[in-house]
């Protein structure tokens, strides 16, 4: 099952490598990890795609609360429908010719994407969404045009309703 | 105030901590941590000859005082010399502080000479780890080291300063801080009221209980409270290896260890038991056998201070986090303003536990010229138990045998590498252990193999003429291994014969400790009453044993609990 844990710890230099060499040590995959300093730059939010069972899920979570710097992990246990997730992808493609840029052009306004960069030769697309929204968009730009380069930030994650994570 | 520097602010502020003892092997990196410690009137460092053997010695100190063990070394290699050790506190949830030399900071990530990523290479093996990046640093990290290495679920904490921080160049004022607060680590203490409630409810409906000790109970220093709930409500008690000595082994009460050498009894409760309350224990592979198929009827109570643990491998009916002392405390208060039911209602459940005690008694054949090698631990229990010794041991045959013949009626006598299984472990330890309780009668059993490992330790216990006394079960094989070969491999021997043994008895005469053999023939007896009556230094005692003994009884892989090898043909 696909899910979401969001961890708020210690802003201090090798706390990343404890949480990603937990996942490491005791077997668990992470599909994608995204970390950055909160509105305190003391602490440091990460969020972490992961595919795991409901008891795996348990045994991740109750791991990483034992890490000493680790001060909150949420993850949610039934899906992650309560999650509200974004990803950033930028694309850079072989754009040559009026034909493939007219039809890149048309895309990211279906897709509500945007040209960040212009070349005579090139055009580097910006999509924000969810990650299955990014694999569509992702999917209709291949098949339109010559794909360079692919860079994907990974989930950024947020709940929703009441449950807020804060330390 | 007083302004020091980095390194002394180090020594003040583990004095200030109350260390007294350290274990330690000086190097380029730390050799400013030494100049300091050469004032200090409060600390004695003890020179290990092995970096490995400065932890375990600082881990026997640990376990055998119940303080916080302190280790010293350098840089590099003095730091990858102690993962060994570090890892088998880890395992056994000991509290260390293992402090590291480490290159300059500006040198550090050039492969600078003996440097190594210390806190990477230990990270899996530590509770916690600090690399001090400024000598403001050194204080205020070494409080925490101190505060994370004995609160919670108890483990070693690792703390590398680099060399410009230890400086003599730059001083500072000294500041001791105050109670070291951490808002990301708050064990929990309290057990939740509601579940402790259920968990003595279930107890007193249980009429198959059966409580379950760890080593987590020694640790704890929840021995007492563990006593009283057994005998309010007349529990049969089984421990965990780990867990020896938390209940007198000699109480009727107690049916001593279970798990894959465990004793017969032990492990038939465990699978017969309707209500297990497990307390410190973690469940560990060689304790449950196949988990699909361990204690099928019973509810599952676990009490531990790490969440983690619990339901980890075998689920909890009901998970109490919490203090073993204080849980187990909160659970004897309830108790007390309950209606406990008459004790009588375990007639029966005790009547098929004295069944099973009398049907396989735990025993072994004597062999007419061979030394059996539970005859030696039997007659060493025998001479000795009266002085309420420490035991330390290794790893293998010898190690189960102990924990199997040995009676430990109190705690922290049993120190012994449970969770790691570390060879090399049982003279550090000892060492150690003598250093914590000095005058204290300390014995070391181990075997041929894992004596090797380690040895060198033996000029510590000389230079302190240290009255340790080392039993050797000479087998000349790894006699563990061995038994897997002699019941699944065919009797292929592949890599157990210990040919070409040193000659242990000189080499007693070279470390300047006393040292005889005794053979198939001599007085098992008069050989420990020797041993004993040496007290000027320490005595190595080269018991030559059957090579072919095997441990039993010995549970079948994957089997359920119950399913053990009884016999030595395999039955």
């Amino acid at each position: 099952m696909r899910q979401i844990i969001s961890i708020l710890l210690e802003n201090e230099t090798g706390a990343l490598s404890r949480v990603v060499g937990l996942f490491s040590q005791r077997g668990y995959n992470i599909e994608n990890i995204t970390a950055a300093p909160t509105e305190d730059p003391s602490v440091t939010r990460i969020t972490i795609l992961t595919q795991s069972d409901k008891v795996e899920l348990g045994r991740i979570t109750k791991q990483l609360h034992k890490l000493v710097n680790v001060i909150r992990v949420y993850a949610q246990e039934d899906d992650s429908s309560g999650v509200v997730e974004r990803e950033i992808l930028f694309l850079k493609v072989q754009a040559i010719g009026h034909g493939v840029r007219a039809e890149l052009k048309n895309l990211c306004d279906i897709f509500k994407a945007e040209i960040v960069d212009v070349t005579p030769e090139q055009y580097i697309l910006q999509y924000v969404g969810a990650s299955s929204d990014v694999d569509r968009f992702l999917k209709a730009v291949e098949d339109s045009a010559d794909v360079i380069e692919t860079v994907r930030s990974g989930v950024c994650g947020i709940f929703r309703g009441d449950h807020s994570l804060r330390v | 105030m007083e302004k020091l520097n980095g390194a002394a602010q180090l020594v003040r502020a583990l004095e200030d901590l109350g260390v007294t003892e350290i274990f330690g092997y000086p190097g380029a990196a730390v050799v400013d941590i030494y100049d300091e410690l050469y004032n200090s009137k409060k600390i004695h460092h003890t020179l290990a000859r092995h970096e490995q053997g400065a932890v375990h010695e600082a881990d026997g100190y640990a376990r055998a005082s119940g303080k916080v063990g302190v280790a010293l070394v350098t840089s590099g290699p003095g730091a990858t010399n102690t993962v060994t050790a570090i890892a088998t506190a880890y395992m056994d949830s000991i509290p260390l502080v293992v402090i590291s030399g480490q290159v300059s900071t500006g040198l550090i990530g050039t492969d600078a000479f003996q440097e190594v990523d210390t806190v990477g290479v230990t990270r899996p093996v530590v509770k916690y780890s600090f690399l001090c990046k400024k000598p403001e640093d050194i204080v205020p990290d070494i409080r925490k080291a101190f505060y994370i290495a004995s609160t919670g679920r108890k483990g070693p904490v690792v703390v590398d300063i680099p060399k410009n921080c230890q400086t003599k160049r730059y001083v500072f004022e000294y500041e001791q801080g105050g109670e070291v607060r951490l808002r990301s680590y708050n064990p929990t203490v309290f057990g939740h009221r509601g579940q402790v409630k259920r968990a003595c409810d279930e107890l007193l409906k249980a009429r198959r209980p059966v409580l379950l000790l760890g080593g987590g109970v020694v640790q704890g220093d929840a021995c007492n409270e563990a006593r009283q709930l057994a005998r309010m409500l007349r529990l049969p008690v089984v421990c965990t290896f780990m867990g020896l000595g938390a209940f007198p082994e000699s109480d009727p009460q107690c049916l001593g260890m279970l798990g894959m050498h465990g004793l017969y009894a032990a492990n038939e409760i465990m699978n017969g038991s309707d209500l297990v309350l497990a307390v410190g224990c973690r469940f560990a592979d060689r304790a449950t056998n196949n988990v699909k198929k361990f204690c099928p009827d019973a509810t599952i109570v676990h009490i531990d201070v790490d969440p983690a643990s619990i339901s980890k491998t075998v689920h909890a009916d009901i998970p109490i986090v919490g203090d073993a002392r204080v849980v187990m405390g909160q659970m004897l208060q309830v108790l007390k303003d309950s209606e406990i039911r008459p004790n009588s209602e375990l007639d029966p459940w005790w009547k098929q536990i004295d069944e099973w005690r009398r049907i396989h008694p735990l025993g072994y054949t004597k062999k007419e010229g061979m030394i059996r090698p539970q005859e030696v631990i039997e007659k060493i229990y025998e001479k000795t138990k009266d002085l309420d010794p420490i035991v330390t041991t290794d790893v293998g045959q010898h190690q189960m045998f102990t924990a199997q013949f040995f009676k430990f009626d109190e705690p922290r006598r049993l120190i012994s590498s449970g969770g790691l299984g570390t060879m090399g472990f049982g003279v550090p330890a000892a060492v150690g252990a003598q250093k914590a309780l000095p005058g204290r009668l300390v014995l070391c059993i181990t075997g041929d193999g894992s004596f090797q490992m380690c040895m060198q330790e033996l000029a510590v216990a000389r230079k302190y003429a240290m009255p340790l006394k080392i039993f050797i079960l000479d087998n000349s094989v790894l006699g563990m291994v061995r038994q897997f070969q002699t019941v699944f491999y065919h009797h292929r021997y592949a890599g157990t014969n210990l040919d070409f043994n040193p000659d242990f008895v000189k080499m007693a005469d070279a470390f300047g400790c006393e040292g005889f053999r005794v053979k198939p023939g001599d007085d098992i007896g008069a050989a420990i009453d020797r041993a004993l009556a040496v007290k000027d230094r320490s005595c190595i005692v080269d018991f030559i044993t059957d090579t072919n003994a095997i441990v039993l009884p010995w549970q079948r892989a994957d089997g359920s609990m119950i399913e053990m090898i009884l016999d030595e043909e395999g039955n």
